[in-house]
């Protein structure tokens, strides 16, 4: 079982009021809700592609971004859904964007995977793995050449470790003692590949050892964990302590992607299984109830409001404008 | 106006940008404290400190991809490849990355990075170390890339590309930092995307950029003895390509001549040679020819590098085929 980072009696989340609990759980159903409304549009064919989707991993975005502020940075992957709607980007521009709109956030040139808003400091989902981390360790490295206090995270899976780039930008993190935060989903597997398979160090946060500054491993399933080692590395990067990894334990209890039955081959029906029932929204639905900050039905209430917003979120943008072709050019340069 | 080195004058452009704009950073290896492989950012760290010109560990991907998230972040980065076949080492960051944020963005963002490198031959680099790779830059979009061949285009193109907002590809050349040119003092700016006819002629049209247009010049000034008046186009800009300088050009002399000292295949003077059929074949009083630097990796021996790269009797002898 993963361990729990040095907490003591005074975690960051214990100053967390009730009403910030509460989002957290909401942030984790607008991503399942979310994502459960992707999955129709691709099943109904007005969303092309490979979904990569993000269910039982939903603790990560809504407690690493509640630890961050408005104008820290971050990059995500084609996993990221999470992350860039927690980070605050409008969801009807998300949705319209992931269904090729104009009223998109790219105007519908760029799709799930590359989602971009500058405004809440996000600098891009990204298609290849480890490929955006490097920007967000350039962000941090702006902060440090600046002297700003503003830091950036950078979420990525357990696969993303064995990238080069990875190592590069960790080394130059580590050198300069950059405020950057780097947020590993272990969830154990990428793609069909198990982490046993793909490394001979499976304990990721070991890894960055040789770069000079600290791994934790945490509960990554436990949004509160999530927030308080967020919390304690981005307060460490703000006063000059540099980069922290995160490895959290997670799992993702759907396919790699839309046509992945997610289980035989490479991982058993049980496993998933097992999983499915430490999902994040169990565990916290369980958390608020034990809190008394929630009943049954303020829970079922929640969701039913998560839903709302998705669906409104699904109308604005089935309703968006198709991209004129006479714009298909715009925006190869500035 | 003062006579300078090409050297200088990329060294004189990058002070420049540091003074007029304190967003202007510059990394790379060996940058700051060596003042670069070729010397030509000696002094600069004196000037502006260690978090304006900032020595790197040996990092391309790593750095150019920090290099995006700065931009991203509202700084201006210079950044600097020791050699331009080390490009290849980044590829993923410069052109998966870098040269289509603007565009999966939607343009929403800016991404003002200038990468400043250097390429060619004739120096007993050999395969590693010679390469001019432009024509990978240019075939994958969003990328600006620019050569210039005087000392004052160099000044005023980097300038031009470092004030620019989206991604530039700047390539010097190694046999161009001892030529020397008037330049002119203060902010000097040469629009990125404009070709210069660095000699007027009325038979052929040698297109050329880089250290070859001095090449090309050489060569125009023997077909002139011959009585062949050659025309010399400096592309400076290879993307956005100049198009209407080239049709100006081809529609004077009718006869058309690349010289790079790059590769043949997927070329510059190849696309070159498809766009101008394409666009202007009723214009054409011959086919379209091209001095390469063909298609074999750039050797060590002299003999054999010599002979692989482009020259000025290959030039001339490729002109008199046109005209005859
Ligand atoms: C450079 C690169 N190689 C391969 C792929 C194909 N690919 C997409 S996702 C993925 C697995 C990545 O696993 P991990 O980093 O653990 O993230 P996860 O998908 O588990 O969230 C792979 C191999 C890619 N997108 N980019
Ligand atoms: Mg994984």
């Amino acid at each position: 079982m993963p361990q729990a980072p040095p907490s003591g009696s005074n975690r960051p989340s214990d100053s967390l009021s009730k009403d910030d609990l509460k989002g957290i759980y909401r942030q984790m159903w607008i991503l399942r809700k979310f994502e459960e409304t992707l999955l129709d549009l691709s099943k109904a064919g007005d969303l092309r592609g490979s979904l990569h989707l993000t269910e039982g991993q939903e603790a990560g975005p809504a407690g690493a971004c509640l630890a961050l502020r408005k104008d820290d940075a971050i990059t995500m992957t084609y996993r990221g859904h999470g992350y860039y709607l927690a980070k605050g980007v409008n969801i009807k521009e998300v949705l319209a964007e992931i269904i090729g709109r104009e009223n998109g956030t790219s105007r519908g040139r760029g799709g799930k995977m590359h989602v971009f808003d500058p405004e809440h400091g996000v600098l891009g989902a990204n298609g290849i793995v480890a490929g955006g981390v490097p920007t967000a360790v350039g962000a941090a490295f702006a902060s440090w050449l600046k002297g700003d206090d503003s830091v950036a995270l950078s979420a990525f899976g357990d696969g993303a470790m064995n990238q080069g780039v990875m190592h590069e930008v960790m080394n130059m993190a580590g050198l300069w003692k950059l405020p950057v935060v780097f947020y590993c989903e272990n969830n154990l597997y990428a793609e069909m590949t198990s982490l046993e398979a793909s490394s001979g160090v499976t304990e990721v946060h070991k890894r960055v050892a040789a770069y000079g500054f600290e791994g934790v491993k945490i509960d990554g399933n436990d949004p509160l964990e999530v927030f308080d080692a967020v919390t304690a590395a981005v307060e460490k990067a703000r006063a000059g302590g540099g980069p922290t990894l995160i490895e959290a334990m997670t799992y993702r209890t759907c396919g790699h992607y839309q046509l992945d039955p997610g289980f035989g081959g490479y991982r058993t029906r049980e496993e998933v299984e097992e999983w499915k029932a430490k999902s994040p929204l169990i565990r916290f639905g369980a958390v608020l109830k034990e809190k008394k900050i929630c009943k049954d039905k303020d829970l079922k209430k929640i969701e039913e409001e998560a839903a709302a917003i998705v669906a409104e979120a699904k109308e604005f943008a089935l309703a968006g404008p198709i991209p004129s072709v006479d714009g298909l050019a715009d925006g190869v340069f500035a | 106006m003062s006579e300078m080195t090409y050297s200088d004058a990329v060294k004189d452009a990058i002070r420049m940008e540091l003074r007029r704009d304190p967003d202007v950073v510059m990394f790379g290896e060996d940058i700051a404290h060596h003042g670069g492989m070729m010397q030509v950012t000696k002094g600069l760290l004196d000037e502006f400190g260690d978090k304006r010109m900032i020595d790197t560990p040996i990092s391309e991907s790593g750095f150019m991809g920090m290099g995006i998230g700065a931009a991203l972040r509202g700084l201006r980065p210079v950044v600097d490849l020791m050699f331009f076949d080390f490009a290849l080492v980044a590829m993923d960051q410069i052109q998966n990355q870098l040269a289509k944020t603007i565009y999966m963005s939607g343009g929403k963002v800016k991404v003002p990075l200038t990468i400043r490198t250097q390429g060619g031959g004739w120096k007993g680099a050999a395969a590693q170390h010679s390469q001019m790779l432009e024509a990978l830059f240019v075939h994958v979009p969003g990328l600006k890339v620019v050569t210039s061949s005087t000392p004052a285009d160099a000044k005023g193109l980097l300038q031009a590309s470092i004030q620019d907002d989206s991604p530039v590809l700047f390539i010097e050349h190694k046999q161009l930092y001892g030529v020397k040119g008037e330049v002119p003092e203060g902010d000097h700016i040469v629009p990125l995307g404009k070709a210069d006819v660095k000699r007027e002629g009325s038979d052929v049209t040698i297109f050329s950029y880089s250290y070859c247009v001095h090449l090309a010049l050489e060569a125009a000034e023997k077909l002139a003895d011959q009585g062949v008046s050659a025309e010399v186009v400096d592309l400076r800009t290879l993307n956005p390509l100049d198009f209407d300088t080239v049709a100006a050009s081809v529609s004077k002399t009718h006869r058309a001549m690349v010289v790079h000292d790059s590769y043949a295949r997927c070329g510059i003077g190849a696309d070159l040679a498809a766009q101008i059929q394409e666009k202007l074949f009723d214009e054409l009083d011959a086919p379209i020819l091209r001095v390469t630097g063909g298609d074999v990796s750039v050797p060590f021996a002299g003999e054999l590098e010599n002979a692989l790269l482009p020259n000025v009797e290959r030039i001339v002898a490729t002109a008199n085929e046109l005209v005859s």
